[in-house]
């Protein structure tokens, strides 16, 4: 997801979509990324992580969270 | 003659102009593929605009990762000049050579116009031949050129003097501090993302101003 401090200018137009459609009660938009990764056991996560933290994300404008589902 | 290689990645455009700008600055542009990591003996390198990897996952993302950029970063942390334009910027940023990160512009809107850039520092290899607060003009046109860098790290930029080009007449995508261009601590590697290469002629872009980059490195590198 882009951090909080980044204007997020591609929610806004979602956003500004809803208002047009006339759906109330919806203060903000934020647009983020979601990758679904199939691994096998020997994938720690400690490499996930990595993987989110150089390749996936990045944190210069990003924030990230891992998920095991 | 001097050689200046400029990188190709599947989907860069700009590579042909960027090479036009070498030679007609007087320089020896050499071809560099970006699946090879031997950068054949050159004395600087251009990062060209395009959509390399399609823009896929970030704009530079994979690309940062191709085999001929860990050369890049080798040669640049021991002082080669390099420069990124456009997607190479994107590229530059993506690889830790510079600060910040590029974002999708303000208005959403792919921005394609004569722009008017105002040099800000001559202390790099690619503007020596300018004076602090020229004007040029040159084209900028993308979609991901709003320059972002967290509030410490634009206070230090401004501090240390590295924003090189400043937008001029107007800013075209909401950069932080008009920002068009930055550099690295040591000035030798810059990014910037209006297209000098594409302004050497006045029969195919705004003005020859941007002949001016290519011809300051080749100046450095002669009396080096």
């Amino acid at each position: 997801m882009p951090k909080p401090e980044i204007l997020d200018v591609q929610g806004q137009a979602v956003h500004r979509a809803l208002v047009r459609l006339g759906i109330s009660g919806i203060s903000d938009v934020r647009q983020g990324k979601h990758f679904e990764l199939e691994v096998d056991d020997t994938v720690d996560d400690e490499t996930l992580h990595k993987v989110a933290g150089e390749l996936l994300a990045n944190p210069v404008i990003e924030d990230w969270v891992v998920t095991r589902v | 003659m001097t050689r200046v290689g400029v990188i190709t990645f599947p989907g860069t455009l700009d590579d042909g102009d960027a090479a036009r700008a070498v030679r007609r600055a007087g320089g020896e542009p050499v071809a560099l593929w970006h699946a090879d990591s031997d950068l054949q003996g050159v004395a600087a390198v251009i990062v060209p605009g395009g959509f390399s990897y399609g823009d896929y996952l970030r704009a530079g993302a994979i690309a940062s990762m191709a085999p001929i950029m860990q050369s890049v970063i080798d040669a640049a942390r021991v002082g080669m000049p390099v420069l990124g334009i456009c997607n190479g910027f994107q590229i530059l940023c993506e690889a830790g050579l510079l600060p910040g990160a590029l974002l999708r512009n303000a208005g959403l809107h792919f921005v394609c116009r004569d722009q008017r850039l105002r040099i800000e520092t001559t202390a790099t290899p690619w503007t020596r031949d300018f004076s602090v607060g020229d004007e040029i003009v040159v084209p900028v046109k993308n979609i991901d050129g709003r320059y972002h860098a967290d509030a410490a790290t634009l206070q230090r930029l401004e501090a240390e003097n590295r924003v090189v080009f400043r937008y001029a007449g107007g800013n075209p995508n909401g950069s932080l501090n008009d920002i068009a261009g930055v550099c690295s601590e040591d000035g030798r590697v810059v990014g910037l993302m209006p297209h000098p290469e594409h302004a050497i002629d006045e029969l195919t872009g705004p003005s020859t101003d941007g002949l001016g980059l290519f011809r300051s490195l080749l100046g450095v590198l002669a009396a080096a």
